[in-house]
């Protein structure tokens, strides 16, 4: 492997000050499960490795009801899933959590990895998305939030800027009557990625008969990780049959625009786009029901 | 550029220090500093499980942990399995069950399989089939493996090394 220096910073400040020092020549580590294979296979040249597992507010995992979660962008997968509080607030992430490779993976993992190495089918971004999550970052002109779904821009890219990095991820509170579902098509079960990943979210009315409103996202269809707004804003105000459902995976399939390549055809895709956008639906609806 | 590390862990229950470079791979250093080749580089990238160690407590590939981030960890690895003075149930469980042929993947299966039942003493076929799928065999066809962890979890030796 290319020789590099490793630091591993106690305040965000001294992280902040590296990378933007270093520039592309510094790259974060998390968990490492996608960092290090690169930097194996010199696919980015690097000077300086910067460990960010030191930082308090990254390895942070505080749920409340009120406020919601903040999920520290180093918090491996294992401990997200293996937290009750967090694993019986938010089913749909834990779906995520423990998609992610396989048990050593998530192991050392984390969520904010996930999405940072930005590949178009991460299986933790349909699930942020649409539990509408934000994205919180650090960097020399201060802090910003950005919503998932604007962090990426392009497959293996993301909008953080020379010296920025991602220090945690806000999942706002569930209300009542909300219900989330992430899944995934994979040829194996288990240890592969995704072909097409759909998660759907809704908060359904008193009677939890009629959607309030509702959230769709895709993963592997796109350049980058697809929020299906029409899909959602046209589960608003519907009962919660099967007609709604039906109308929301025809409107993923048409939002879906994939390639096709050796996990899969186009073709294929955009039918998987209906047929898992219909299930997560369901299972969100049904999980919305039983809450 | 990347000077050397001096790293201090406990490694199956004894204070081990080396130094290494931040490019090294807990993999590398366990089998190429400290003689610990039991763990085994199978595919360097994190698929197959044969470097599987537990690292304070939790399952991982080794050959996806740098050494300079192993400081102060507690890390146990196919060398620490055996008790004092005989072999553990999951190591006579997979003799019995002939769960091995030429061997190269049972060290990383006898670790994950360690965290398996240290977490879930009880797994369903099912659950043992789900927490190994990130360890590879290309000889047995896993069935014997998974009988002789089903078997282990269910006899009365499993009692004994439980704390």
């Amino acid at each position: 492997m290319q020789a590099f220096d490793y630091v591993r910073p106690t305040t965000v400040d001294e992280a902040v000050s590296i990378l933007a020092r270093h520039g592309d020549q510094a790259r974060v580590l998390s968990g490492g499960t996608d960092l290090i294979v690169a930097l194996r296979e010199s696919r980015r040249q690097v000077q300086v490795v910067v460990d960010i597992k030191a930082l308090s507010e990254t390895a942070e995992l505080a749920y409340s009801p009120q406020a919601g979660l903040r999920l520290g962008a180093a918090v491996p997968c294992y401990r997200i899933y293996g937290d009750s509080a967090v694993a019986a607030a938010y089913p749909g992430l834990i779906d995520a959590a423990r998609l992610i490779g396989g048990i050593q993976i998530q192991g050392r993992a984390s969520i904010g990895g996930n999405i940072c190495n930005a590949s178009p089918a991460a299986d933790s971004a349909p699930a942020l998305i649409v539990h509408a999550a934000t994205c919180v970052i650090a960097g020399p002109h201060g802090r910003r939030e950005v919503a998932v779904e604007d962090f990426f821009a392009g497959p293996g890219r993301t909008v953080l800027q020379p010296g920025e990095f991602l220090v945690s991820i806000r999942l706002p509170a569930p209300e009542p009557g909300f219900g989330a579902a992430y899944l995934r098509f994979t040829p194996r079960n288990e240890m592969d990625i995704a072909v097409v990943g759909a998660g759907a979210s809704v908060v359904l009315d008193e009677t939890r008969r009629t959607i309030r409103s509702a959230r769709i996202a895709l993963g592997a269809v796109a350049p980058t990780p697809l929020l299906v707004a029409a899909a959602g804003n046209a589960l608003a105000g519907l009962p919660a049959d099967d007609a709604a459902v039906e109308q929301a995976a025809a409107l993923a399939e048409e939002a879906a625009r994939p390639i096709s390549d050796m996990r899969g055809t186009a073709e294929f895709r955009k039918h998987l786009s209906a047929v898992l956008t219909r299930r997560a639906l369901r299972a969100a609806i049904a999980r919305a029901q039983a809450a | 550029m990347s000077e050397s590390v001096r790293v201090q862990a406990s490694i199956n229950g004894e204070k081990r220090e080396f130094l290494c470079e931040p490019r090294q791979s807990l993999l590398e250093v366990l089998r190429d500093t400290l003689q610990l080749t039991g763990a085994k580089e199978g595919c360097n990238n994190g698929n197959c499980g044969a470097c599987n160690v537990i690292l304070n407590g939790v399952l991982v590939n080794s050959c996806l942990v740098l050494a300079v981030e192993a400081g102060g960890a507690e890390i146990t690895t196919i060398e620490g399995i055996a008790l004092k003075d005989r072999l553990h149930p999951l190591q006579q469980k997979f003799l019995e069950h002939a769960a091995l042929q030429c061997g190269i993947c049972t060290p990383g299966f006898i670790v994950s399989a360690k965290a398996l039942l240290d977490n879930n003493p009880d797994p369903t076929e099912e659950e043992v089939r789900h927490w190994l799928a990130g360890n590879l065999c290309r000889c047995t066809g896993y069935d014997k493996i998974i009988r002789a962890v089903l078997d282990t979890a269910d006899s009365a030796d499993m009692q004994s090394v439980r704390g």
